[in-house]
């Protein structure tokens, strides 16, 4: 691993200030970053450790939904989101290992993107607003494919807000040396419309099954999705599965969340 | 009831207490006194040649100490093959030079070909980065079929064909063979991979260099399975430092597998490293370092045919094998895919003919060698599958065939027709027993379970044999080896009585510190806490070969046998002058020495404290002392056999297969400590499992290796595998040890992996695909959903 | 840039002067020579590493020392009794012969007792999903899932056959 000046501020704006300098790079969890470290695939300057800012840490009932700090480990996530957010909570609860999931936060999941991370596709299906140091970011807009967020150079997500679906349900097939994703689904019945978003599947990672959700809307049902295909272009082929099998996986998930949620 | 200490009993192992606060002391553990640290430079080019190294930049970073190349190593050995193959044409092997560090050119990506010496692994690693080194890309040759067919392109340049042997397995047979499959009633062929895995002892390779220039004694600590062949080679072959100054200590060391058998360049040069600075050099892999460079097991592609009538009577059997063995001879790279792989290919069959015929092949790969099981889990692979097609082709009952062909009890010893002779077994009562305790006359009812669940249940069996402890040497040598394949052990029986035993056995995972002291125990007729097992370190253990080929107990603990009976008869000569009686009279039981027929007798520590205070001896027809080593070079392999059966669940819309249950019914001849056997089978059919299930080592096309951690190379994990039913009830001793034991370390992983796949085609089967024939490993959920709807 | 870093580890205080980039694995490894906790990979998978970071299981691997500056630290080293006996987890992994080469088993101790102080009658399927993130390559699991079992107090065949 390379040299490095740490940093852990605080507060949000002593982060921001840090973050501003040449070459600094924000920590979360870490349970990406520093293996990437260790490889010496990156190399930042300054690593400025987001776990230690209160106010980015938790969850709670706010008015549009449930609010998790980005800096919010798994594990209390699984636990303090049973209640109100069951499908989130054990999404948050089959990430990883338990010991990842007591280091890894929100935050740090999403500002990676990677495309079978679980977390984006909660954050997609449930139309969840992504809360910056700088601003408020739509998750429709916030997810730009492969590792490629909406977020700017010194920019750091501080919570994002869930709004709660009348049902849910996430249905992982895990990759099974990772423990990503091969494919998974999150599939989200809300009083304005169905959200299916799938991660995992597809080259530039989460996104929204137009046709699923339609056809969900009118019907919320495994068999509403009998009749759909899901095209092989553009999901992912690699030592795990072809681009067929995630099409396949991508539909049989969905009808298997639906019977869950 | 169970014995509580001695032979046969669970003993809890000693070794635990050590390992479960914290205190094993593995290489990596061990810290000296101005430790320098070594990173290597490895390739990322599968294939290229080394235009120019400009090491300047690098040696002139603070804190660097030392810099090699291939050319600092190109004036001394190799690290060489340890068995010498014969093709069928009668020319020898190939046997291109492996060098410490590679030289003119890289052959696989992570060839070491430069090592940077500094005060910091950091400064070392960045050291590395800092190396100017100019390569021109040559294709890399990846697939076998591709190597052997173009001439032109070549791993090492006087190789034109790629190819390391062509061996027929037994030539003189093969017409007889080829002229069975004319006239015979039905033949089953089948094209198989067996695929290319990784060990993956978790404990990663590390080793240390130490220079003394006082004394210009060398010592290794490495993670080695047989620091005495470490010694032998670095000594005689590589490095040209006289053996008697050269000691290499094996520590703790965290599994092996087969990866720690053999001897690494990363060796040879911390020792060279620490001789040209004066100070210890330390290295130790990083996991990704492990997947890129340790020897990887498996890969060969083989067509397999089975002659037979329509009853399914076996009449002849047939294969052709390309093997991998990458980049370089790993040490035993060239005996696994021949004499470990085609001398099974009997199995526990009476298939009067057989043939095989193995192919050679170098590419731009890391070294494959002997993995857990090593040949014998390719030969039961290609033999059980290709029996389970046959049964599927003829209608006929997989069980019933099996039983139909076996050799009968009564036929022993038999000679096979690939030149084994098994001294003993009892194949049906191993499959009676799995049928029994796999409750076969309850499957129908838990398949229809699983079917209103919406899955497909199958049940698959394998009918195994391995031979282990491989011997004698006089045999192997005529073979091709360029070792013997004995063992040694010296018993030490102090002045108070407790005794050290030096073994060259090492244990790395098996609990030999707790089994051989049980046997001492045993013989001896004292508490086991008195039995002190030594092993790993060349300076304090007369000799060994190590462990590897479920050899331990059979050879080593064999030797160990024999060192006993020298000091039980020491000790009645030293009873007998003490009891003032003639030495034929003196008997020795539960520890005691006694004059048969009387109550005069001396205890074991009485005797062993006379041994050391000799004060009235004869000494011209008594020695003082008490310690004596013999050497065991064994008659035979042993023969170990079983019967496995494996039931899955398949999911038909995502192609995942769950293991429903795993039994296993193994004949290991007399069992020392059924706990520790039991754990040996576990680990075995996990590693099986994987194999089968998840495991599978891949190179792109240009020779990048996809599957290189843990992100992508898929480890089975407690949530992947069942609780495995197995039992060792079926005994037939061997009749050439004295323990009368066989090998069942290895076991699990050569039975498991047709049992899985059986299962699973059974499964797809009785589902209705009975297009699926064939899967090849491993069977993960995308090939298994792709085979149902192609 | 050197800090100067003070955990609690096993109980007792102590402080080393540390880069950013040295690893909790290493601090406890080479700073304080504490070789329980072992390092079999370099991408937070096999779990050797385990250690509990105020209570929690963890993998030392993975963080960095300065990034936990203050906190009580548990390794392998402190799991023992008082008076140097195995604990119960520890007394379990022997009896069951859940281990072989010893290699993972620091982190297998520390993931199960994190395990058990969360759920301590958990089913087969409980221990398995638990140990997700340990791996062996000796055990096949067999045993060590029963050492678990036995350690939560349960009777292993009667949960095991579940």
């Amino acid at each position: 691993m390379y040299e490095f000046d740490f940093a852990k501020p605080a507060s949000i704006a002593d982060a921001a200030k840090a973050l501003a300098a040449d070459g600094a790079q924000a920590l979360s969890g870490g349970q990406t970053l520093i293996p990437t470290m260790k490889a010496r695939l990156a190399s930042p300057s300054v690593l400025v450790s987001l776990t230690g800012i209160p106010e980015m840490k938790g969850v709670c009932m706010a008015d549009d939904g449930l609010s998790v700090g980005a800096a919010t480990i798994h594990a209390t996530v699984a636990i303090e989101a049973a209640k109100t957010y069951p499908a989130l909570a054990r999404l948050a609860g089959g990430i990883g290992d338990p010991a990842v999931r007591n280091r890894g936060t929100l935050g740090g999941s999403l500002a990676n993107n990677d495309p079978s991370a679980c977390y984006p596709a909660a954050v997609l299906g449930s139309g969840a607003t992504v809360h910056t140091n700088k601003r408020k970011i739509k998750a429709d807009d916030y997810f730009k494919g492969m590792f490629t967020t909406a977020l700017d150079d010194g920019e750091f997500i501080i919570s994002v807000t869930f709004p709660v679906p009348q049902k849910a349900a996430y249905v992982k097939f895990d990759q099974p040396a990772s423990r990503f994703a091969l494919t998974a689904v999150f599939v989200a019945k809300y009083a304005g419309g169905v959200r299916v978003a799938v991660t995992g599947a597809a080259e530039n990672g989460v996104f929204r099954w137009a046709e699923a959700e339609k056809a969900l809307a009118d019907n919320f049902s495994a068999s509403a999705i009998a009749g759909l295909n899901v095209p092989s272009k553009g999901m992912i082929g690699d030592l795990h599965g072809t681009p067929a099998y995630r099409a396949n996986l991508v539909k049989v998930l969905t009808g298997r969340a639906v019977s869950a949620a | 009831m169970p014995k509580d200490s001695g032979i046969g009993a669970s003993s809890k192992r000693r070794e635990d207490v050590r390992f479960l606060t914290g205190r094993g002391r593995y290489t990596a553990d061990i810290q000296l006194h101005g430790q320098t640290y070594a990173a290597f430079a490895r390739s990322t080019y599968a294939h290229a040649r080394i235009v120019s190294i400009d090491t300047s930049a690098a040696e002139a970073m603070e804190g660097v100490l030392a810099v090699f190349t291939g050319a600092d190593f190109a004036a001394v050995g190799g690290n060489p093959a340890g068995w010498l193959i014969q093709s069928r044409n009668g020319e020898a092997m190939k046997e291109p030079k492996r060098p410490v560090l590679a030289h003119g050119k890289v052959r696989h990506v992570g060839d070491a070909y430069a090592a940077v010496i500094a005060e910091t692994v950091e400064i070392a690693r960045s050291a590395v980065e800092a190396l100017d080194v100019v390569f021109e890309e040559l294709p890399a040759i990846v697939d076998m079929a591709a190597a052997v067919a173009d001439s032109t392109n070549r791993v090492h340049d006087e190789i034109a064909d790629n190819i390391c042997y062509d061996w027929g397995w037994i030539e003189d047979n093969r017409a007889a063979v080829d002229a069975a499959f004319k006239s015979a009633p039905h033949v089953t062929s089948l094209k198989l991979i067996n695929n290319r895995l990784v060990p993956n002892a978790m404990e990663p390779r590390a080793s240390i260099g130490v220079y003394d220039p006082g004394t210009e004694d060398y010592k290794l600590y490495t993670t080695s399975q047989n620091p005495h062949l470490t010694r032998l080679l670095v000594a005689a072959f590589v490095m040209g430092i006289p053996e008697h100054k050269l000691n290499v200590i094996a520590p703790d060391v965290g599994g092996g597998f087969g990866s720690k058998i053999y001897h690494y360049g990363e060796e040879a040069l911390v020792l060279a490293a620490s001789r040209r600075i004066g100070r210890p050099v330390k290295w130790v892999a990083d996991r990704s370092e492990a997947f890129l460079t340790d020897a990887h097991g498996r890969d060969h592609v083989t067509t397999i045919e089975l002659a037979s009538d329509k009853q399914g009577n076996f009449l002849a059997l047939r294969t052709e094998t390309l093997a991998n063995v990458g980049a370089y001879l790993s040490n035993f790279a060239t005996v696994t895919p021949t004499f470990l792989h085609g001398t099974l290919m009997a199995g526990p069959y009476k298939t009067p003919l057989v043939y095989v015929n193995v192919k050679t092949v170098f590419t731009n790969t890391a070294p494959v060698d002997a993995y857990r099981g090593a040949g014998r889990p390719e030969a039961t692979y290609s033999i059980e599958r290709v029996v389970d097609k046959m049964c599927r082709e003829l209608g006929l009952d997989p069980v019933a065939v099996r039983r139909q062909n076996f050799i009968q009890p009564d036929q022993f010893p038999y000679t096979t027709p690939v030149a084994l002779v098994y001294d003993t077994g009892n194949y049906q009562a191993t499959l009676d027993k799995v049928i029994d305790l796999g409750d076969f006359a309850g499957f129908e009812s838990r398949r229809a379970k699983s079917a209103k669940a919406g899955k497909l249940r199958g049940l698959g069996l394998s009918t195994w044999i391995e031979a282990c402890g491989i011997a004698p040497s006089a045999l192997v040598g005529a073979l091709g080896a360029r070792v013997g394949l004995y063992d040694a052990a010296t018993v030490r029986v102090n002045p108070t009585g407790n005794i050290s035993v030096m073994v060259g056995a090492h244990s790395h995972g098996q609990g030999h510190e707790t089994v051989f002291a049980q046997i001492v125990a045993d013989k001896l007729g004292i508490p086991e806490a008195n039995v002190d097992i030594v092993h790993g370190d060349t300076s304090k253990i007369p000799f060994g070969m190590g462990s590897y080929g479920s050899r331990s107990l059979a050879v080593c603990g064999s030797a160990m046998d024999r060192a006993l009976d020298k000091v039980i008869a020491k000790g009645k000569k030293i009873a007998a002058h003490m009891l003032e009686a003639s030495e034929g009279d003196i008997v020795f039981e539960d520890g005691k020495f006694s004059v048969t027929g009387t109550d005069k007798a001396k205890t074991f520590g009485e005797i062993a404290f006379s041994a050391y205070v000799p004060h009235n001896y004869p000494l011209e027809t008594l020695e003082p002392g008490l310690e004596e080593t013999a050497f065991y070079d064994p008659a035979n392999f042993t023969y170990p056999a079983g019967a496995y059966a494996c039931e899955v669940e398949v999911d038909p819309d995502t192609g995942r297969v769950e293991i429903a249950s795993f039994t296993c019914a193994d004949d290991f001849g007399n069992v020392m400590n059924p706990m520790i056997v039991e754990g040996q089978v576990h680990g075995g059919v996990a590693q099986g499992i994987g194999q089968a299930l998840l495991e599978g080592c891949t190179y792109d096309d240009n020779g990048q290796l996809l599957s290189g951690s843990y992100m992508d190379y898929t480890m089975p994990r407690a949530d992947d595998l069942p609780m495995y039913t197995v039992d060792h009830s079926c005994i037939t001793p061997c009749t050439h040890n004295p323990l009368g034991v066989k090998g069942c370390g290895e076991a699990g992983a050569i039975g498991s992996p047709p049992a899985v796949v059986n299962a699973v085609i059974d499964a797809l089967q009785r589902g209705g695909h009975t297009r699926v024939t064939h899967i090849d490993m491993p069977l993960t959920p995308s090939r298994v959903w792709a085979a149902i709807n192609a | 840039m050197m800090t100067k870093v003070t955990l609690t580890v096993n109980g007792k205080s102590v402080s080393r002067d540390v880069e950013g980039r040295t690893l909790l694995s290493s601090f406890l490894r080479d700073g304080l020579g504490m070789t329980g906790t072992h390092i079999g990979c370099d991408t937070s998978q096999c779990g050797a590493c385990v250690v509990h970071v105020d209570g929690l299981a963890v993998k030392s691997c993975s963080i960095f020392a300065v990034d936990v500056a203050g906190a009580a630290v548990k390794t392998i080293e402190g799991m023992a009794n008082a008076d140097g006996s195995l604990g119960v987890i520890q007394q379990a992994f022997q009896d069951h012969h859940g281990l072989q080469c010893g290699f993972c088993t620091p982190g297998m101790v520390m993931t199960t007792a994190a395990l058990l102080a969360n759920n301590p009658k958990p089913t087969e399927a409980e221990v398995r999903h638990g140990l997700e993130g340990n791996i062996c390559r000796c055990t096949g699991y067999h045993n060590i899932v029963k050492a678990v079992l036995a350690a939560s107090g349960q009777d292993v065949p009667a949960v095991a056959a579940e």
